[in-house]
């Protein structure tokens, strides 16, 4: 998978820089370029293996890692006080890291490989070819994260209703509105890791950096959050931090003691993507590829 | 050609180029050419130490720490669940009085003998007695009670069952005076642990076990400092249970009878009615004071218990629990000297970046051919970069250490809050285990770096799994209870962090013994095994794919 990653793509290119510039030279709308460039990079998405194995490991964990959780959950009385939602949405701790990798290499083979030269060579519009990236990984990564979830999500009605979380103990129902906004805010939580992720990897330019950048973020926020002594900062932590405010999105029960609504908590990812899709731009724009 | 051939032509350096230790310096000064990768260890060391400040900060924690709101979404949310129980849990005082939360942080923790901070609330009839002597009795009852918890508030009030605790307590007690905190020896009937002799808090000896239905005598015999304490099914046949010496006995103590309702985690909202016959004391008698030690106190039980005399019968009815405070687990404040060590994970990303890359970037670049062109023999190859990462780490773990725990100790001090005196060898073994955990992080990244010969994927898996069982064990599977899932910290690397633990566990007490609270399921040096033995499989694993792969 490595070598073919590393191998491939300057194979796959070469027909398609002549493709974009052929298309460049027969429109040189800006739109067009922008259908050139979304064409060609999602030529070099499919045709790598690397990527799709990543999907796949994405939906691989979380719904193990989900199914695992719920059949070693237990809910004894009505007061046991765990969120089902959060039990079956667990796999999405090891998965975000998984979908991270996917949205650093995103951006990060090309620097690697030193494509990326020749990429903004072919398309000298270096925003439409960031945007086009983002578009093209946007797809698939929605698509995985939706079977991730929808995956654990069904795991756990099918386990959990047999450990106890029954409506005898306040859990009425698995499929109601909530439950379903719980859902979508997990597939959108994972779908924003992945352009924040890519973000951060056209801000650092270098796959290892910008790796442990996003995992640092993604996962010092809810250590923080859990070890000051102070908790009205703790609470300010969790509501800054992107997972924890994502967890937000996904909680189904004590809404009303979440450190931010669920929309807000998934209002603050999006602004981490965005802030970091924003720095990557201005490096790209600014600096020798 | 043959080694004959080949020998002349070998330069008189070769021996020497061929030594491991060559092969260990040639790597280091790969290891410390690199900017990024020194400037990233520093980041490690800077990190550890910058966050003992914020997690040794207390200075906003008395009103802070128990003022919290009960359960703020205790499990809804992984991080929210744990930050908040370990605010709903501080206070130690009788939770059942709502809202004591706020006054109960910012009042100093009791101290008993030895500097260990307590819990020292229970109901005591008592009477002053001076010199030698002897306090015998029959417990003829040991009954228990839970009173209703206020609505909402079931999660902080966590009991088992509705009557008597494992660990509700009655019986006699010889102790130094009716502060909180003072010296003591006592022999008790308990719950479900049968007859118990404890005095100064952290010490627990078993005598007669089964339940107190059939009859139970105590005794407890004064000698100057030391005092005994002895069993009996029928009164007359007794047994030594224990020996205590108690340097803080004055001539004149109070002797007597007690009752404590204990429960779990050192919410006292039970309560223990022991009934007793066949008083005997061998000091003049001058009659029974009902005392609630801890009284109204931020550390006391929260609700008065009660003596009633009878026709030959003393009935001691009483909330709360003699017993150490052990962190946010029982009682205490959960200011552990660990806190001075939380910026460990802060430390290990960059730390796990690098020793990831110092494999990774040789496969990018290329260098990895010239490296096993140069070092032909794989395993000495893997085994040189494993001895410098290792160390790197070790080196950066430790001065870290011993710096995040000189700033932690300095800074909890001065706010008056440091919980349980840590001795020497402990803080060594934090320490030099923290050191020991971050070499043994950067091994097991660098042989993952080798099986994956890729960063990204390498070092995201270092990363997780250093890191996610231990967000995996703060929360988001809390169990009943609200007790964190064992397995995190069992089975995976972070099983080490085990070695920071600085509070000692007590039997006696039934606590939820959390991370979150400073309690990790393994022994210290057991954890840090579990991590090392997962270091030592990666580098199997790695040497196995070395050697057979084409670079």
């Amino acid at each position: 998978m490595s070598r073919t990653a590393r191998v491939a793509p300057p194979r796959y290119r070469r027909g398609q820089a002549r493709h974009a510039a052929a298309a460049l030279r027969a429109a040189p709308s800006a739109l067009h370029a922008a259908v050139a460039a979304l064409r060609a990079e999602w030529t070099k998405f499919r045709t790598v293996a690397g990527p799709w194995w990543l999907l796949a490991g994405v939906v691989a964990l979380t719904v193990a890692v989900g199914a695992a959780a719920a059949g070693a959950a237990r809910c004894q009385s009505a007061a046991c006080g765990t969120d089902p939602a959060a039990v079956s949405f667990a796999g999405i701790y090891p998965a975000q890291a998984v979908m991270a990798v996917a949205g650093v290499l995103a951006i990060g083979n090309e620097y690697s490989t030193g494509l990326v030269k020749l990429s903004l060579t072919a398309m000298p519009r270096r925003l439409t070819w960031l945007l086009a990236k983002s578009a093209v990984l946007t797809g698939p990564v929605l698509i995985a994260a939706a079977l991730a979830v929808a995956g654990a999500g069904l795991a756990g009605r099918l386990i959990l209703p047999g450990h106890g979380f029954t409506p005898a103990h306040g859990y009425a129902s698995l499929t109601s509105a909530t439950d379903l906004r719980a859902t979508v805010g997990a597939a959108l939580y994972l779908t924003l890791v992945a352009l924040l992720s890519l973000g951060v990897a056209a801000a650092a330019r270098d796959s290892a950096a910008a790796i442990g950048l996003v995992l640092g973020v993604l996962y010092l926020f809810p250590l923080a959050a859990a070890v000051v002594a102070n908790p009205p900062l703790a609470r300010h932590l969790q509501q800054i931090g992107p997972l924890t405010a994502g967890l937000d999105a996904q909680a189904t029960t004590g809404l009303g003691n979440l450190p931010l609504t669920p929309w807000q908590g998934l209002g603050v990812v999006a602004l981490w993507t965005a802030g970091a899709l924003l720095l990557g731009a201005l490096v790209l724009r600014s600096r020798d590829a | 050609m043959t080694t004959q051939a080949e020998a002349p032509h070998r330069p008189p350096a070769t021996q020497g180029r061929e030594s491991f230790w060559y092969l260990v310096h040639a790597e280091w000064t790969k290891f410390r050419t690199v900017r990024g990768w020194v400037i990233a260890v520093l980041v490690t060391i800077a990190g550890i130490i910058a966050f003992a400040f914020l997690g040794a900060d207390v200075s906003g924690g008395c009103s802070a720490t128990g003022g919290t709101s009960s359960g703020t979404g205790s499990t809804s949310s992984g991080a929210g669940g744990t930050s908040s129980g370990t605010g709903s849990t501080s206070s130690g005082t009788g939770s059942t009085s709502s809202g004591a939360g706020g006054a109960a942080a910012c009042a100093a923790q009791p101290i008993g003998p030895g500097g260990v901070p307590v819990i020292d609330a229970f109901y005591f009839a008592h009477q002053p007695v001076t010199g030698n002597g002897t306090i015998t009795v029959q417990v003829a009852s040991l009954t228990g009670q839970v009173t209703a918890a206020p609505a909402g508030s079931e999660l902080d009030e966590p009991q088992i069952g509705s009557g008597l605790q494992p660990w509700s307590k009655a019986g006699i007690i010889i102790k130094e005076n009716t502060s909180q905190g003072s010296a003591y020896a006592a022999m008790m009937v308990t719950g479900s642990h049968g007859v118990r002799m404890q005095w100064d808090y952290v010490n627990d000896t078993p005598g007669l076990t089964g339940s107190v239905s059939a009859p139970r005598w105590l005794r407890l015999v004064r000698d100057g400092t030391a005092v005994t304490g002895y069993d009996s099914a029928d009164g007359t046949h007794w047994t030594l249970v224990g020996a205590a010496n108690l340097p803080g006995l004055t001539g004149t103590v109070q002797a007597g009878l007690f009752a404590a309702g204990s429960s779990v985690n050192g919410d006292f909202g039970a309560m223990a009615t022991g009934t007793f016959r066949n008083i005997g004391l061998s000091w003049p008698a001058t009659g029974w004071t009902g005392t609630t030690v801890g009284g109204s106190a931020a550390f006391g039980p929260g609700q008065d218990g009660t003596l009633r005399q009878g026709a030959g019968t003393l009935t001691v009815a009483g909330y709360g629990d003699i017993a150490p405070a052990a962190g946010n687990a029982y009682g205490g404040s959960g200011l552990t000297l660990q806190r001075a060590l939380i910026g460990t994970f802060f430390g290990l990303i960059p730390l796990l970046v690098v020793a990831a890359m110092f494999v990774t970037a040789e496969y990018r670049r290329g260098l990895i051919r010239v490296s096993l062109t140069a070092a032909p023999r794989r395993g000495r190859l893997l085994a040189a970069k494993a001895v410098v990462t290792g160390a790197v780490g070790f080196a950066a773990g430790l001065v870290a250490a011993v710096l995040a725990l000189a700033v932690g100790t300095h800074l909890l001090r001065r706010g008056g809050s440091l919980e349980w005196p840590v001795s020497l060898p402990a803080e060594a073994r934090m320490a030099v285990g923290t050191g020991a955990l971050l070499a043994a992080a950067a091994v097991l990244a660098l042989a993952i770096g080798v099986i994956a010969a890729r960063s990204a994927p390498a070092i995201t898996t270092a990363i997780v799994v250093m890191i996610v069982p231990y967000l995996f064990a703060l929360g988001p599977l809390a169990g009943a209870n609200g007790e964190a899932p064992r397995w995190p910290l069992l089975f995976t690397p972070a099983a080490a962090l085990s070695v920071q633990q600085a509070l000692p566990r007590f039997p006696q007490l039934i606590a939820v013994y959390n991370p979150s609270e400073g309690y990790y399921p393994l022994a210290p040096w057991a954890g840090l095994a579990v991590e090392c033995g997962w270091a030592a499989a990666a580098l199997a694993l790695a040497y196995f794919l070395l050697r057979r792969r084409d670079a």
